[in-house]
């Protein structure tokens, strides 16, 4: 911290101003350095900070100063910092807040996150060494240790006039559009109150409501994110939409769960189809939905729940009793298997080699054995 | 003769029932229907101006998006329930929020072999962030939850759990009860928890405070020290970020048992 100078922190002729960042605590070495809270700037040519309620108080130090920079992830409760290395002082530095140190690097510790723009434009800066091409001057009124507070300009102020009229262009377009939010909210308000008069009448059985009208009143939910309040089941229960996103499922689906020994957790498929559409995604209650009309579509997948929750996808041709079996020739083989070394053994997820074990101990044909090493099936010869 | 032709009684019917609704003032379910079907019309054209003046703001500002997110609960509706919405399609919400799902389930997948399936929400937003990339769209802590919040719906167990200030985030079905929470929460503060901790802080029985973390061991989510001094040690990868981020050396994974 012995490298800060007291500055007024205009930014000076040739020097450019590159970022901010608000909720940064400066530290000397590893202690926290008696400052409060306060605001970090880089430029072109230095590394700045400032408490906006101490005008006076703002400290900086030239970026040719830094010999290397790390990053220092958070944790919990620990927020995330910027190690700066840095050369030792030179003689004729202008005072700051510490005559000596024992450490030659500070940290920046970023409250308030910011630190992966932060460090990105400062390795940037630090790369094209910018102040290098355009030697900024002496600023004329820079206070020296003996000055008091008027010589050390508002720099800050002004930098931070800059940021707040930014900010108040950035509120006022948010203002602006916080309203029209608000009128687009009254008129959704209108669809939803619509829809729920609609959903009573067709509970309590008053007029005729075909089959197809029920498909275009379920389908106006779903434009308008409304939940179904008619719970009744037809065959004709999801949506167009869905229908044919099912039948899609069916062909896309095929070849990976052939590649997975027939079975996918659902999550799995999410992640699979979502990756290959790139754009338009399913949310996750679309692939839910698409995947409860395999089988009123007669397609050769089915959507599975297991005791524990885990939904799958898996192929008609993988019937139960061949996993059983399998998972049971397995399990003989070996003695006794754990789900990670079942898992290894198929090449399938943890999460499904222990769903297939559960589903064959539920069958009777396997017990376990759980201890804190873990849980291991053995054949169950009883 | 009277004349007879197909569907006579299902046309009378319906008469008498628009009669029956004229004399009430009411209109008929059918009727609405046809007209939230030209309302809708309406109300995509005014969500499409929306969109063209506001869309660059929901995504780049993370306030925003939680504004939005809690005036669509309020009146009732949500924005992510489909890909297919006129949310999704016309304001992107959609997307930004499943895309999150994926990077928040591969994130899951990745650690699951050293957490368990436990992982603090901070850790969870740094590595989703570092995934994402330099340039992306800024996500904030909010916006995972939500994400969060709809992967529950595909089964895998995806949860969160309230702990010293923040969540931690479950992604596998292992069973945590009130109990397992609790000590979970108790070791939050040094990322480990002892029987003799238990027992003092929360005035368990032995046997109660051992059943806990027998539990938490055998879902892989707890890792016990036996060589620590005085008394066995308990830790959780997932509060001990330090210890998840670099590789256990062989000698500390001889000492440690998952």
């Amino acid at each position: 911290m012995d490298r800060f100078s007291w500055t007024n922190s205009r930014t000076e002729l040739n020097e450019t101003y590159v970022i901010e960042q608000r909720g940064v605590r400066l530290y000397d070495g590893d202690e926290k350095a008696k400052l409060n809270v306060g605001t970090a700037f880089l430029t072109t040519h230095r590394l700045i900070w400032g408490d906006i309620k101490y005008e006076d108080s703002c400290l900086a130090f030239p970026l040719s100063q830094i010999i290397f920079i790390e990053e220092q992830a958070g944790g919990r409760g620990k927020s995330a910092k910027i190690v700066i290395h840095l050369h030792p002082a030179p003689e004729n530095k202008e005072p700051g807040p510490y005559n000596n140190s024992k450490y030659s690097y500070i940290k920046l510790s970023f409250k308030e996150h910011g630190q992966i723009e932060f460090y990105r434009r400062l390795t940037e800066e630090m790369t094209l060494k910018r102040w290098e091409n355009t030697p900024i001057s002496k600023p004329i009124s820079t206070g020296t240790g003996s000055q008091g507070g008027r010589t050390r300009a508002v720099g800050i102020v002004g930098i931070e006039r800059k940021i707040e009229e930014k900010r108040k262009e950035l509120d006022k377009n948010i203002s602006e559009a916080f309203e029209d939010l608000s009128q687009l909210m009254v008129k959704a308000k209108e669809m939803v109150e619509l829809s729920r008069s609609i959903a009573n009448k067709i509970k309590d059985k008053q007029g005729d409501i075909t089959e197809d009208e029920t498909v275009r009143f379920k389908s106006y939910l779903l434009s308008m994110g409304i939940a179904n309040p008619v719970t009744r089941e037809t065959h004709g229960s999801g949506t167009h939409y869905h229908l044919q996103l099912s039948k899609q499922l069916g062909d896309m689906l095929q070849a990976p769960l052939e590649e997975r020994g027939g079975m996918m957790a659902l999550t799995e498929v999410y992640c699979l189809v979502n990756r290959a559409r790139g754009m338009e995604l399913l949310s996750p209650e679309d692939l839910v939905n698409a995947c409860k009309m395999f089988e009123s579509l007669k397609l050769p997948l089915r959507l599975r729940v297991f005791d524990s929750g885990v939904m799958v996808v898996q192929l008609q041709s993988h019937s139960e009793e061949e996993m059983i079996a399998s998972a049971l020739d397995n399990v003989s083989e070996k003695g006794s298997l754990t789900a990670e070394e079942f898992a290894k053994l198929l090449g399938l997820s943890v999460l499904l080699s222990k769903e297939r074990l559960l589903l064959a101990e539920k069958m009777g044909h396997l017990c376990r054995d759980d201890s804190v090493e873990g849980l291991r099936f053995y054949p169950n010869l009883f | 003769t009277m004349r007879r032709g197909v569907g006579t009684g299902a046309i009378a019917k319906k008469k008498r029932a628009e009669a029956k609704y004229k004399e009430r003032g009411s209109v008929l379910a059918e009727d609405q229907i046809v007209q939230m079907s030209k309302q809708l019309e309406t109300f995509k054209s005014h969500l499409e101006e929306f969109a063209s003046k506001h869309k660059q703001e929901i995504r780049k500002n993370p306030q925003f998006r939680v504004q939005f997110q809690e005036m669509c609960a309020t009146i009732g509706v949500d924005p992510l329930a489909s890909g297919k919405g006129f949310w999704s399609e016309m304001l992107g919400v959609g997307d930004f929020y499943y895309e999150l799902g994926v990077q928040i389930i591969e994130v899951c997948l990745a650690l699951k072999h050293r957490n368990g399936g436990l992982i603090t929400l901070d850790e969870l937003h740094q590595r989703v962030l570092k995934g994402r990339g330099k340039y992306a769209q800024e996500v904030s802590q909010d916006d995972l939850v939500r994400a969060i919040k709809k992967l529950k719906v595909m089964g895998n167990g995806f949860g969160m759990i309230p702990v010293g200030g923040s969540y931690l985030v479950q992604s596998v079905p292992a069973e945590l009860n009130m109990d397992h929470t609790v000590v979970l929460q108790l070791a939050e503060k040094k990322g480990y928890v002892t029987v003799s901790e238990i027992k003092e802080s929360l005035n368990w029985q032995k046997e109660r405070a051992s059943h806990v973390l027998d539990h938490l061991l055998k879902e892989g989510l707890a890792w016990l020290d036996s060589q620590a001094a005085g008394e066995a040690q308990y830790w959780l990868p997932a509060l001990f970020s330090e210890l998840s981020s670099r590789d256990v050396s062989p000698e500390e994974a001889n000492q440690m048992t998952p």
